[in-house]
């Protein structure tokens, strides 16, 4: 496979991953937004640019930090590189450049995405926020079932690898910006407010049901924290999208009969995953080892694209 | 001007009672389908081609940046009889290009015998005088041929022009194929068509055949495009994907050792063949434009080594340069040693001072077209021109006649096209695409029909309105039945 083409897939799933990532949090902070009492709400959607790592930007822009304003620079603004729209655009852009690596189907689910955006210029009201979203995760999970049905060649590693270093740092900068509720100690825990944050959490990874699956306690922030984190049973935690790096990394390693630094750090990252626990994680600070994640991953990027010649 | 006297395919001469019979099956299709469900199956189409992403950008609107050319639903036919004429002519013509090429970076005879003005090759800025002495492997320069054809009436087919660099529309003619037979598959039982989409496998044969290092299927073939952004982008990934070859781009390739490399995930591996769809300027930056960014540096001289074939070969653009053009007829006689069976349109080189005289009284019926312009930019349709237009063009034809060719206004041949109106005739065109390689010529039966879809006009390009059609070759049972 060339190296052009194998970075393009390479960024198609890590764009695709951010766009279905970033819908999730537009509809979970609209969920917050509504439960909350204002000045409450407005936090909401403060901290969704923060996540989204789009707060500085926003500033740029001189807009007022409305809902509709913030939403709709989430979605749909041009100017946001990790917009949406940006993402969708970014990644038809390089899936047209790499069509006889993707399949009919995986190549259709993302020129229909980025149709759906195309002339939109509003979100509109939250209702029409909430459609709009909606539709975006159906084209996403429409590319998620294009890609489970493609021949498991590097082309399928690729796309898979992306999406999978994508969600590792989607996953680690959610828990990060809300890492001062998951903190146990010397917070006052269990008010309504949290209770909703910690929802909202669960519900930008989709893991509301999973939690009631995995722990009979109620909600408790340390134990949303270790399952975002530690819990291998959820594919958006950390742990389980370490592994899919591996899994993916494995199956080009099989088939090119190479291996290489990405192999090895990718791996040294997920025997620390499996050995430590959410209270030496606590002990260390939560912020400072979710800094160190987010260094190592970025490490593991640079290392696939030295790896692979994306140059 | 043509229109309503012009010979219809399907319906025959204008006032012809019995128009034609063999396919009478097609009118009655086209009578017994309500509009509104033509129009829907054309519709749908055009939807499936836009999903697909089978777009193509037009120079200078950045709007519509991307758009689909317009797809007519009812197909063109051709008698299993006209087809196999048509071939002959075809492949008669292609020999002589790839001679005549062959010729002018070799020996140069056809200059030495007279044939035609030596100053007429050499000093044409599409020779490349670099490329002297080229051998490509089996001696074929141009390895894919779209060769523009006319009709007039029942058997008065002519050359309007040859293109011997990268033709394209090629991946039209096989959509439009795949979007006929599930939108009208009824046809297809009616009419014995003979298949088309063994296209890709004639042209990975193709590629294969003229390896320099030969190894058969085993060879490394890649395409050549110059990006996603191009307008026949969508050509280049279909037609990749359809042969299984991997589609590459200028920085995908390096040149060491007067070998072509490609990068990839495991490594540098060496090309055998390049299908490049990237113009002769645009290809090695140490040979043609030194301000290129698109080029391999170093390809040329790959080429010349005899380690890469190039498809088509640098250079090609002398034989379909269109003052070139006018001598084609002399040409295919020099190398075949028969007369053309497929006619040229009746040329006046501008550039001869009688040619030029009746032009410039002429230019209300004429066609005038530069020699080095393409895609129905810089022409002058004299018949539907305005009078400033007309004024415009004599300027130019008295400021640079060398650069002007003429030709009368044919009354080309028109085919039923579904319109607002409902069905009416409109004015086609024809490009079958030509295969040479190390085993001879291949011709898929079949080809782009273009279709001028305003009333009148017989300008065919896709950047000027014009739209396509599935152009049907019937096999042989049907006319014996």
């Amino acid at each position: 496979m060339l190296s052009r083409t194998a970075n393009s897939l390479y960024w198609i799933g890590r764009y695709v991953e951010r766009a279905e990532f970033t819908a999730r949090l537009i509809e979970a902070t609209i969920r917050l937004d509504a439960l909350s009492a204002r000045p409450a709400g407005q936090g909401a959607w403060d901290s969704a640019l923060l996540v989204a790592a789009a707060d500085y930007d926003f500033g740029l822009t001189g807009e007022t930090r409305s809902p509709l304003a913030i939403s709709r620079y989430l979605t749909l603004a041009a100017a946001n590189p990790n917009s949406i729209r940006s993402c969708l655009d970014a990644a038809r852009s390089n899936a047209k450049s790499v069509r006889t690596a993707l399949s009919r189907d995986a190549w259709e689910a993302i020129n229909r995405a980025w149709l759906g955006l195309r002339g939109r210029a509003s979100t509109g009201g939250s209702q029409t926020t909430l459609s709009l979203v909606e539709q975006i995760r159906a084209e996403t999970r429409g590319f998620e079932g294009a890609l489970h049905r493609m021949l498991r060649n590097e082309a399928y590693s690729f796309l898979g690898l992306g999406a999978a270093m994508e969600r590792a740092d989607n996953t680690a900068r959610l828990i990060d910006v809300k890492y001062h509720l998951l903190l146990p100690e010397g917070e006052k825990v269990g008010g309504l407010i949290d209770r909703d944050q910690w929802t909202t959490i669960l519900h930008t990874v989709s893991a509301n049901t999973a939690y009631r699956w995995l722990y009979s306690e109620g909600l408790k922030p340390w134990l949303v924290a270790e399952l975002l984190c530690l819990k291998p049973e959820l594919p958006r935690s950390l742990i389980a999208s370490s592994e899919e790096v591996i899994m993916h990394l494995n199956a080009i390693g099989k088939r090119t009969g190479l291996q290489g630094e990405a192999d090895r750090l990718s791996r040294l990252r997920h025997n620390a995953l499996e050995r430590t626990t959410i209270d030496a994680i606590f002990a260390q600070g939560l912020h400072e080892w979710l800094t160190g994640f987010i260094y190592e991953n970025t490490r593991i990027h640079q290392a696939i694209g030295q790896q692979f010649r994306f140059g | 001007m043509a229109g309503a006297d012009a010979f219809d395919e399907i319906r025959g001469k204008p006032g012809d009672p019995v128009g034609r019979p063999e396919f009478a099956q097609l009118l009655d299709w086209m009578e017994t389908t309500p509009p509104a469900e033509l129009d829907r199956r054309q519709k749908a189409a055009e939807a499936a081609f836009r999903q697909l992403g089978i777009t193509f950008a037009v120079y200078g609107e950045e709007e519509s940046a991307e758009r689909i050319i317009p797809f007519d639903i009812v197909p063109r036919i051709f008698t299993a009889r006209e087809w196999a004429s048509l071939s002959e002519g075809l492949v008669q013509r292609v020999e002589a290009i790839n001679a005549f090429l062959a010729d002018i970076y070799g020996p140069r005879r056809i200059l030495a015998d007279g044939v035609l003005p030596e100053e007429l090759v050499l000093a044409n800025p599409q020779f490349r005088p670099v490329l002297a002495g080229a051998k490509p492997p089996h001696g074929v320069f141009a390895h894919i041929c779209g060769i523009d054809l006319v009709r007039t009436g029942p058997d008065e087919f002519w050359v309007l022009e040859d293109n011997a660099r990268t033709p394209s529309g090629v991946s039209y003619m096989l959509e439009n194929r795949e979007a006929m037979l599930r939108l009208c598959p009824e046809l297809f039982e009616q009419f014995d068509v003979a298949p088309i989409d063994s296209y890709p496998d004639a042209l990975l044969e193709t590629l294969q055949s003229v390896s320099p290092r030969g190894r058969g299927a085993d060879a490394t073939c890649v395409l050549l495009t110059p990006g996603h952004f191009n307008s026949a982008f969508y050509e280049h990934s279909f037609l990749a994907d359809s042969m299984g070859i991997e589609l590459v781009e200028a920085a995908d390739l390096e040149v060491d050792d007067d070998k072509v490399w490609m990068r990839t995930i495991e490594g540098r591996v060496q090309v055998d063949v390049i299908y490049r769809r990237i113009d002769d300027d645009y290809l090695d930056p140490l040979v043609f434009r030194p301000d290129s960014l698109l080029g391999v540096p170093g390809i040329v001289a790959a080429y010349m080594a005899g380690n890469v074939a190039l498809v088509n070969a640098p250079g090609t653009g002398i034989a379909d340069d269109k003052a070139i053009y006018s001598y084609m007829p002399e040409i295919v006689k020099y190398y075949s040693g028969g007369d053309a069976k497929l006619p040229n349109v009746e040329t006046y080189r501008c550039r001869e001072p009688q040619a030029l005289r009746y032009t410039l009284d002429n230019l209300d019926k004429l066609v005038v077209k530069l020699v080095d312009g393409s895609g129905g930019y810089g022409m002058l349709v004299g018949p539907t021109a305005t009078r400033a237009q007309i004024e415009e063009f004599r300027a130019a034809l008295i400021a640079e006649p060398h650069r002007y060719i003429a030709q009368p206004t044919l009354a080309l041949s028109t085919v039923p096209t579904l319109t607002e109106k409902g069905i009416a005739p409109r004015h086609v065109d024809f490009r079958p695409f030509v295969l040479s390689g190390g085993k001879g010529v291949t011709i898929t039966p079949g080809g782009l029909t273009r279709v001028a879809l305003r009333e009148g006009s017989l300008v065919v390009n896709s950047s000027q309105g014009g739209g396509t059609k599935d152009s049907l070759i019937l096999t042989g049972q049907e006319e014996r039945a």
